[in-house]
């Protein structure tokens, strides 16, 4: 699709839909079916017992309306978004508990045609075993996968894509194609992992809100390898249990998930494109779970991506650096005499890149309360503050969940950015605050 | 804390450091004090529901309230014995849909507390928990967490009160007090029926000391000619009015399960 200039008609959902899952695409999911069905005929599942002895569809539909009641501040932007999301999974085992998951998501949005999009979450074929008291496991074919152990943002966790227009708060991932075997005992367990097949982050459209002033042109994406999006990337993971802490070691090389944002004129209109840089991160999670303590630490070393400093070529500049967020998460059990548990919530966020770190979590504190009243419909309300140390910036969020029946269930959220910075990575989004509500149904 | 069953129908291993100390004989029974009958009935009690190995059950739970309303929850679970140590419980909820694949990891210890992780499939993500919830409800039940824990003797203070007859079985009832400052209870009355020592009935007194609530067990059937597993469990809050049966189905003893189906690995791949 060509960038289209303000005031372009936008298309229709279903096209765009299309327009996504391309030929190239197309093939690699038919290479993949296609190897998740011959791998376990050829491995012998016995022909009078047939391959599959289990079979399970269960999925959610889900409805879902936001309103951003403030005047919008780039030009066609909506004022709501409304539609529905549809995730399915079909799980099948053979006798020796061998499995095939596919998981197909699709999300319809009537306010921003960017946002209509589907993705295949999963499609993989597992196999594990034992090897003497250890335990090996194979994982082959698109997957998702997290690392990590804190609240406010994703910082570890970098195996998958961030599904950007499913949630701000970047915690929704796409599938991504992938070889994941895992090696596991008494000692921990290690993970290595060989991905390819990159997939590109999702960006709002013209029409929708929480999105950058300049629309991103997905159609302008590049890659710093000459293999592009086949770059095999490598990760590797340890995970280990002592006593009270968890500790998570990782090494991630490859393509990053995280595009840079170039500004780059398209005709006459200034859009952005995004590129992908090779880079190699090294990663720290770890909690200590004490009590009614839980004290936790994620932290990166990047090198290899770009910060948001502009020079007067309108390139940005690389910079390696560091990152983290240490909080605490202290619980408050049968609160006021009562069923209820309140958790309360510190995390400090740190980018060693500072003001051209480009998130908001550059130097931010996030203050948080969850009170679960543990009923008999898992009734569950989460206030929340995220405040900038460096500006005046602040995200309140606050949320509300319960469960109406068996299949039934309920997700208000709300979110308010209030006296953001100029200079603040958010500042593109200070006037999206929005209320949303989700209604659910389980199957 | 250590969800893993309601102890009577369940056996889930414990600790049994007193049984050392009550290897003194007969000579040490005619003499013994109120408490030392308690922690020995106690013991034996305990000491009987070892052994098994491993099993895999399911569990439908139908939580009433005061109206008649009901819902159901629906769990499927496997436990593991580990051998100088605590057992290992895997639960994976069926229901409500809106739960449906999360399961929760608990590898309990002896002298220590147990290490819990929760799964969350719709995030892919292992989260390891805090083990000092006790008195929080399970699932919105009238079971709290240490209802459904396995009760290791060393957890109590034991007293043997008095025999007597309980429902079709003659009864020994023992008072037990909490250790445990995280406990919702000042105490619990245990009726053990005296032929094979199952827990028959317990009644659980809030920290004021007002009868709470009452649990009572039902439909034993014995597995490998030696473990008694309870078929249904109704626990009755006198103060709510509120009341929640558990439906026990689908015993299976000596599966394959090993201790590799009890790893934050295995929890992530759990359905």
């Amino acid at each position: 699709m060509k960038a289209s200039g303000p005031g372009h008609s936008p298309e229709p959902g279903l096209v765009k839909l299309l327009g996504q899952i391309g030929a190239a695409r197309l093939t690699l999911l038919a290479a993949l079916l296609s190897l998740l069905i011959s791998v376990p005929m050829a491995t012998g599942a016995r022909a009078d017992d047939g391959f599959v002895e289990f079979v399970e569809v269960t999925g959610r539909l889900s409805s879902e309306t936001r309103v951003y009641p403030e005047t919008a501040a780039h030009p066609d932007q909506r004022s709501h978004a409304s539609g529905f999301a549809a995730e399915a999974t079909v799980y099948m085992e053979d006798n020796e508990g061998r499995s095939i998951t596919i998981t197909p998501f699709l999300r319809y949005d009537a306010g921003d045609p960017d946002r209509t999009h589907a993705d295949l979450r999963e499609a993989f074929l597992l196999l594990y075993g034992d090897i003497g008291d250890d335990e090996w496991e194979l994982r082959l074919g698109v997957d998702r996968v997290f690392w990590g152990v804190v609240e406010s943002r994703p910082l570890v966790d970098i195996v998958n894509q961030t599904d950007l227009v499913e949630d701000p708060d970047e915690k929704t991932k796409m599938g991504q194609p992938m070889v994941h075997l895992t090696w596991s005992g008494d000692w921990g367990a290690l993970e290595l992992f060989g991905l390819t097949g990159h997939r590109e982050r999702t960006f709002p459209g013209r029409h929708g809100r929480l999105r950058p002033g300049p629309v991103v042109d997905r159609d302008l994406t590049s890659y710093e390898s000459s293999a592009g999006e086949w770059h095999l990337d490598l990760a590797a993971r340890y995970t280990g249990s002592f006593g009270p802490v968890d500790i998570g070691l990782s090494v991630f090389d490859g393509t990053s998930r995280e595009p840079t944002l170039l500004p780059t004129l398209a005709g006459t209109e200034l859009v952005l494109a995004p590129y992908y840089e090779q880079i190699t991160q090294l990663g720290l999670d770890t909690q200590l779970t004490t009590g009614p303590w839980l004290l936790k630490l994620e932290a990166i070393h990047r090198a290899g991506a770009q910060n948001r400093r502009l020079d007067r070529f309108l390139q940005y500049e690389e910079e390696d650096y560091a990152a983290f967020v240490a909080g605490a998460e202290y619980t408050i059990y049968a609160v006021w005499d009562s069923d209820a548990d309140l958790s309360l919530i510190g995390e400090w966020a740190r980018d060693g890149r500072g003001r051209w770190a480009t998130n908001a979590f550059e130097n931010d504190v996030l203050l948080a309360a969850r009170l679960g009243l543990n009923d008999e419909q898992s009734t569950e309300f989460t206030l929340s503050v995220l405040e900038s140390l460096d500006y005046s910036s602040r995200v309140l969020n606050a949320e509300f969940k319960r469960r109406l029946s068996d299949s039934w269930s309920l997700h208000v959220q709300s979110y308010a950015y209030v006296g953001i910075d100029e200079d603040d990575a958010m500042y593109d989004v200070r006037r999206d605050s929005f209320i949303g509500v989700n209604l659910d149904y389980n199957f | 804390m250590r969800v893993a069953l309601p102890h009577p129908m369940l056996a889930v291993s414990a600790i049994v450091l007193a049984a050392l100390v009550w290897a003194g004989g007969p000579s040490a029974v005619l003499a013994e004090s109120a408490e030392e009958a308690g922690l020995r009935i106690a013991t034996d009690a305990r000491e009987r529901q070892k052994g098994y190995g491993n099993l895999t059950a399911n569990l439908k739970m139908t939580l009433r309230n005061k109206r008649g309303q009901e819902s159901t929850r629906e769990v499927r679970l496997k436990v593991i014995e580990v051998e100088g140590d605590g057992d290992r419980t895997m639960f994976v909820f069926d229901r409500p849909r809106d739960v449906k694949g999360t399961a929760f990891l608990v590898h309990a210890h002896k002298n220590e507390p147990d290490d819990q992780w929760l799964y969350l499939p719709a995030l892919k993500r292992v989260k390891r928990i805090s083990s000092s919830k006790q008195s929080g409800s399970f699932m919105g039940s009238e079971f709290s967490y240490e209802d459904l824990s396995a009760v290791e003797v060393e957890k109590y203070t034991h007293r043997y009160l008095r025999d007597e007859a309980c429902g079709d079985f003659q009864c020994t009832v023992l008072e037990r007090v909490p250790l445990s400052e995280d406990s919702g209870y000042s105490r619990q009355l245990v009726w053990l029926d005296q032929e094979e020592l199952r827990t028959i009935q317990v009644q659980y007194f809030d920290r004021r000391d007002e009868h709470l609530k009452t649990m009572v067990v039902d439909e034993f059937a014995q597995y490998l000619d030696r473990f008694w597993r309870a078929g249904t469990v109704e626990m009755t809050n006198h103060l709510t009015g509120k009341s929640t049966v558990l439906n026990w189905t689908d015993y299976e003893f000596g599966t394959d399960l090993d201790e590799g189906d009890f790893t934050k690995t295995a929890l992530k791949r759990t359905r």
